[in-house]
Parts: structure tokens; C-alpha cells; sequence
């Protein structure tokens, strides 16, 4: 079966920074892959291509097998394709049905129809385990964890194939870290396609499938997630000859 | 249905062990009253109570206070500003503000005159011509903030001089335009005297209530999702019965059901009901909480924010003309002196977040009824106007206190 989403030869520029060059990755239904690169490796870029905010200068985007293009993020997600940016951008004021169905209110009779609005929010809270205290407290009294699954909800509500996560789990504590790894494995588990961008090797160990690593905009590997340590992702991020533990041995080796 | 158990909060299977359910009855009504103190949430509790101590104080000072009288025309001096305040209100929710509100206003009562009596238009007309005119003036200070992106305070500031000059002019030389009676004088000099005008609202108002909350609930457990407890409804029915047969017994001790009082109640059921129930609202909501989250919803923002100026200067103008209408002449002073701070402290002091995102349009109404009943108080006791003033302005530094520290408890409660 062709891959839910793949992505071939892309390169992207802005002025003088090549971010992305020739940059080839693809992402099955019911897998987790991880895109994982040293800041500025262009992650954000791959995400912003896909997402449809920022269309790429070449290469192809092939959807269930099709080419694509994919030119504005209504197009993004009209294919099936949903994003959570890492600023999740949710109304602190508003519960969490509000936030859930914001731009999308359903409606009855001109009215927002609160009752179907919050069954269906509790509806796919539940169908993703998701505990939090009331879908109608305000946004603002939930943790981190909380808020980043509500976030992670809200793009599911219009039933992606693919979902892509820009590290969901940069500002979070152990327990929810743990609890937002949860939610990532349990929509591979519903056949949804994921791409986790993060900075964390152990989350990364902990739920990938694949491994592909960026490194100054090009690809650099794809590894197996249980067969490889996580000294040869960490050696392929920064470069296995050139990397910054390498050049303290170096260094250290001169000095003597 | 099979269910085992009524879907009841204590009847769901899947139940977080955290989760916030009340419990019923009177302990559950003070857990969450609890929970909501400490979370910041405290909505119109600090105005119900403040008004009912300033009620006590001023009865006890002078017992003409709570006379008939007093109160009907203290809910007919409430409307011209409530009205401009409601449309304050939607600009809060922004997270903006409106200082052209009160030249607004007096600038639409200085139309309506001219058009009115002058060239003598037909009445109604004047008065949709002058609210329409309102509405013009606020949309151009939301094209200049929203396409332009000047800071609504500038904007406002920059209309409300603009404004005012605009009303002196079109007063002419004279200053003063009495208007005779007749459509525009007997909107706040009407009164409903039958009896069952004041008992029939009441009665009305509690029925529609008590229809409303048992349909919603019959859907909301027909959905499966929490719905109140039946001692609840009625709890709720009981108190908006209270207080609606009560102002309507005493209206109807004095003249009746003051016109203008209805149309207020109105205007702000209304509002309220589509801030809090139309996609329209709910974007208003989510502008003034989170542009960013807005703007990635879909929601255009541009559009929202000038339709909310628009509405901002459409009720100034209605505010203006019940002022117009209160005194039956438009004047110079129309809509000048402290009229914008009374609708921008009703707002807050009625417990509208100056923070934009939290609010509702009764806080014009509960607002408006703490001002107007200091300002009763203090004429009856013959205070001076220099005291008046430092007293409002006491109360509207505590609101803006009371709203500073939920909006920080809100913080600390919020994100752990
Ligand atoms: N809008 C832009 N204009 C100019 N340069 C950009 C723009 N967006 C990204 N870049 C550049 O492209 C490169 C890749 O950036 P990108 O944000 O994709 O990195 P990243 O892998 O997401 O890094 P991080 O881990 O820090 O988030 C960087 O050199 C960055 O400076
Ligand atoms: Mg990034």
C-alpha cells in the first residue's frame, strides 16, 4: 500500500538560507514517525510545507499515492491533513467545547447548538481517554498537558489522516509528557499518520516507529526506531564525524 | 431509556474521579461557590452584593430611598447611559476601548433634534436616521483600528473631540433644541399603569425561564451529557420569580411599567443572548481571548472588529437619544461631562474584565443600577456633586481591583 503521505525532493528557500534541499520522507496510516534535527535543521520548514502555510520551490507531495499540491492550509486539511503548531493558540477565556469547535460551531437554527457541541466533545475526549475536570471549565484552569491535548483534540475533530505534532511536548513535566505520548500512540492506533517533531531522543525512543533526521536541511537517515540506540540518532542529528562530543575528544586529545 | 440510572452527574459510568460535579443541594452550591471564588470566576457576585449594601446604607441614611417612587425613577435613569454602556460592553470583550462613546452620543441626540424638529422629519425616522448615523461613526474608528491598525484608544480619543465639535455645529448658535411632545419625549414618559403590564412581564419572563431551562435540560439528558437537577431549575425559577414580581410590585406602587425600562431589559436580554449564543458572539469571545487562535480558526477579525465599533456607536446613539428623550430638549451638554466614564464604570463595575473576553451586557444593567443608585443616595442626602464624584470613582477603582485580582487568581488557578 502506497504511504498515507509522501514527500519527494523538496526544497525550500528563504532568500539567502537554503532550508530545506532535496528533502525526501513519507509517513504510513498507523505510524509514528519522527522528524528530529538540530534547531534550525529546517523541521519547522517540512511541517510548514505540508501544512500548506508554506508551499515548497520544488519537489512532489503525493497523497495516498497521488500528486498533490497543497497551497493554503484549507487545502491541508480539506485532504485530511491536521496540524498542531507548537504555540497551540487556544482562547484562554472560552471552555473547552468552545475551543474545540471554534470556526466550526455546530449550529441550530442560527443558534450554537451547546448540547451537540459538548456530547461530541466528551464523545471524543472519551473515544482518546482523555480525563480533564469538565469540558466546561475555561482553558485557562488547565495544565500544560491538558491544554496541549485539548489542542491535539481540536485538529482531530475534522478526521484527519494525518496529523502533525511540532513538539508537543517542548514545555511539558514528566507526567505529562507522558500523557500527551499516550494520546500520540493512541491515534496510531485508531490508523492515523504522525509526524512528531521533537527534541527529546527518549520521547522519541518511546513512540516512534521510524526516526528521519534532518540535518542543515537535508535528509540524513531514517532509522528504525527499536533496533538503533540513541547514540547513532544523536551521532546522525549532529553529524557522526563532526559533532561536538567528537571534537571534545579532540580537543582534549590535543591538550594532553 | 435503559440507562441504569438517570445520566445525572452521579449516574455516569465513565467518570474521571477528578472530575467537577456538584454535588446536590446546598452543599454542592457552596463547594463550587468555593471552587469559583478561588479560581477567580466570581461573575456578578460582588455587584449583587455591593448593590444590596448600598441599599441598606442609603435606606437606613433616609428611608425615602426605597420608596416607590425613588426606585421607578431610578430604573428610568439608568437607560440612556445603560444603553451606551452595552455597547461598551461589546468593546470590553475586545480587549478595547470606546472614549468616543458619550460625543457619540451627544452628537446623534444633537441630529435627531435638528432632523425632528428642525426639518421637522417624521420622528421615527429621525430616530433610525440618528442611530444609523451612530453606527457610521463607530465603524469608521473601527476601519481606522482594524485596516489601519491605529490603537482604539487614539481612534476614540481623535472621534470624541471630532464628535463633539461635529454636535456644536449642528446645534448651531443656539446650543439648545427643545423637543416637543410626542414620540421622542414619551420614550422615557410612558408608563404602563395597568397592573398586569409590570405582574404580566414578570410572569412572562418566569415562565419563558422556566420553558427554556426544562426544554434545554430534557435535550441535555436526552444527549447523555450533564444536565441540571430538577431542585436546581427550580431554585433558579424561584429566584428570577423573586426579583421580577418584586420590581414589578413596586413599579406598579408608583406609575407602572416605565417604557423605557422595558426597552432596556430588552436591548440587554438580547445582546446577551447573542454574545453568548450566536457564532457572531462566540467570535467576539474568541477575539478578544486569543487573536491568534482566532485568526487560525477562521474567524475574520478585521470584520468582527469593526462591526463590534459599529455596534459600540450605534447604541451610543440610542443612549443619546433616551438622554435627549429624559430632559425632552438636545443640548451642548448632551452626552458630555462624566457620561462616557458612567457607561465604561457601569461596564466594569457590572464585572466586564477591562481585560477583554469575559463579560456580559447585564453588567450595563447591574453596573448602571450601582451608579445611578449612589448618585440617588447621595442627591437625597444633599451630598455635593464634588463627593458624588469621588465616591463613583471609589467604586469603580474597586471594581477595577476586583477584576485585577480574579483575572490573577484566574492565572495562578490556571496554568500549574
Ligand atoms: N520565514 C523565514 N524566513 C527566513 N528564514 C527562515 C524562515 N523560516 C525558517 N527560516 C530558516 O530556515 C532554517 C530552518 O528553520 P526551521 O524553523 O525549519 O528549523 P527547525 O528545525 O524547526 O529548528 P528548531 O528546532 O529550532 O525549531 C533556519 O536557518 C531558519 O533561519
Ligand atoms: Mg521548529
Amino acid at each position: 500500500m502506497a504511504p498515507v503521505l509522501a514527500l519527494e525532493g523538496v526544497s525550500k528557500r528563504f532568500g539567502a538560507v537554503q532550508a530545506l534541499s532535496d528533502v525526501s520522507l513519507e509517513v504510513n496510516s498507523g505510524e509514528v514517525l519522527a522528524l528530529v534535527g538540530d534547531n534550525g535543521a529546517g523541521k519547522s520548514t517540512m511541517i510548514k510545507v505540508i501544512a500548506g502555510v508554506g508551499p515548497p520551490d520544488e519537489g512532489e507531495i503525493r497523497w495516498q499515492g497521488r500528486p498533490v499540491t497543497i497551497h493554503s492550509p484549507s487545502e491541508a486539511q480539506s485532504l485530511g491533513i491536521a496540524t498542531v503548531y507548537q504555540d497551540l493558540a487556544l482562547c484562554d477565556n472560552l471552555d473547552v467545547v468552545g475551543n474545540l469547535f471554534l470556526g466550526n460551531e455546530i449550529r441550530r437554527l442560527g443558534v450554537l447548538d451547546e448540547v451537540a457541541m459538548e456530547k461530541r466533545s466528551r464523545d471524543l475526549l472519551n473515544t482518546l481517554s482523555i480525563k480533564i475536570p469538565s469540558v466546561r471549565i475555561p482553558v485557562a484552569s488547565l495544565s500544560g498537558g491538558q491544554r496541549q491535548t485539548v489542542a491535539i483534540s481540536r485538529s482531530l475533530l475534522g478526521e484527519p489522516k494525518v496529523v502533525l505534532l511540532d513538539e508537543p511536548t517542548a514545555a511539558l513535566g514528566v507526567e505529562q509528557t507522558a500523557q500527551v505520548l499516550d494520546l500520540v500512540e493512541r491515534l496510531r492506533a485508531q490508523g492515523l499518520g504522525v509526524i512528531l517533531i521533537s527534541h527529546n531522543m527518549v520521547d522519541v525512543k518511546a513512540v516512534a516507529d521510524r526516526i528521519a533526521v534532518l540535518r542543515l536541511g537535508r535528509n540524513n537517515g531514517v532509522f528504525d526506531a527499536r533496533s538503533t540506540t540513541q547514540e547513532e540518532i544523536i551521532a546522525a542529528i549532529t553529524g557522526a564525524t563532526d559533532n561536538a562530543v567528537s571534537r571534545r575528544r579532540a580537543r582534549s586529545e590535543e591538550g594532553e | 431509556m435503559t440507562q441504569e440510572k438517570p445520566a445525572g452527574p452521579a449516574g455516569e459510568a465513565q467518570v474521571d474521579p477528578r472530575l467537577l460535579v456538584r454535588e446536590e443541594g446546598f452543599a454542592g452550591y457552596l463547594g463550587e461557590f468555593r471552587r469559583r471564588i478561588k479560581g477567580g470566576e466570581l461573575g456578578p457576585l460582588p455587584v449583587i452584593v455591593g448593590l444590596v449594601v448600598i441599599w441598606l446604607v442609603f435606606q437606613t441614611l433616609n428611608d425615602r430611598f426605597l420608596s416607590p417612587q425613588n426606585l421607578s425613577n431610578l430604573s428610568v435613569d439608568i437607560v440612556a447611559t445603560g444603553l451606551i454602556s452595552v455597547g461598551i460592553v461589546f468593546v470590553l470583550l475586545l480587549g478595547e476601548i470606546d472614549l468616543s462613546a458619550g460625543a457619540v452620543s451627544g452628537a446623534c441626540a444633537a441630529v435627531l433634534a435638528v432632523l425632528s424638529v428642525g426639518q421637522g422629519w417624521d420622528p421615527l425616522l429621525s430616530m433610525v436616521v440618528a442611530v444609523a448615523v451612530g453606527g457610521a461613526m463607530g465603524l469608521f474608528h473601527g476601519f481606522f483600528f482594524a485596516k489601519i491598525g491605529v490603537p482604539s484608544f487614539v481612534v476614540t480619543l481623535a472621534g470624541m473631540l471630532a464628535w463633539t465639535g461635529f454636535q456644536l455645529w449642528v446645534l448651531g448658535p443656539n446650543g439648545t433644541i427643545n423637543l416637543p411632545d410626542g414620540l421622542i419625549s414619551n420614550l422615557t414618559d410612558t408608563y404602563f399603569a395597568y397592573v398586569i403590564a409590570a405582574y404580566g412581564l414578570a410572569a412572562a419572563a418566569t415562565a419563558g425561564f422556566l420553558l427554556v431551562s426544562l426544554v434545554g435540560n430534557a435535550r441535555r439528558r436526552a444527549a447523555g451529557v450533564p444536565s441540571r437537577t430538577v431542585g436546581d431549575i427550580v431554585f433558579r425559577t424561584a429566584v428570577l420569580a423573586v426579583v421580577a414580581f418584586g420590581v414589578a410590585y413596586v413599579l406598579n406602587l408608583y406609575r407602572g411599567l416605565p417604557l423605557a425600562l422595558l426597552i432596556f431589559l430588552a436591548v440587554v436580554i438580547v445582546t446577551d443572548f447573542v454574545l453568548r449564543r450566536t457564532k457572531y458572539g462566540r467570535s467576539i469571545f474568541a477575539v478578544g481571548g486569543n487573536i491568534e487562535a482566532a485568526r487560525r480558526a477562521g474567524i475574520n477579525v478585521a470584520f468582527i472588529r469593526m462591526s463590534v465599533f459599529a455596534i459600540s456607536g450605534a447604541f451610543a446613539a440610542l443612549g443619546g437619544i433616551f438622554a435627549a428623550s429624559r430632559i425632552s430638549s438636545a443640548s451642548q451638554a448632551t452626552g458630555q461631562s462624566n457620561v462616557l466614564m458612567m457607561a465604561i464604570a457601569a461596564a466594569v463595575i457590572g464585572g466586564t474584565s477591562l481585560f477583554g473576553g469575559r463579560g456580559s451586557t447585564y453588567s450595563a444593567l447591574l453596573g448602571m443600577l450601582v451608579i445611578q443608585s449612589i448618585a440617588s443616595g447621595m442627591a437625597l442626602q444633599g451630598v455635593s456633586n464634588a463627593i458624588q464624584f469621588i465616591v463613583t470613582g471609589a467604586v469603580l477603582l474597586a471594581a477595577v481591583v476586583i477584576d485585577s485580582v480574579s483575572r490573577r487568581s484566574q492565572k495562578a488557578s490556571g496554568r500549574a
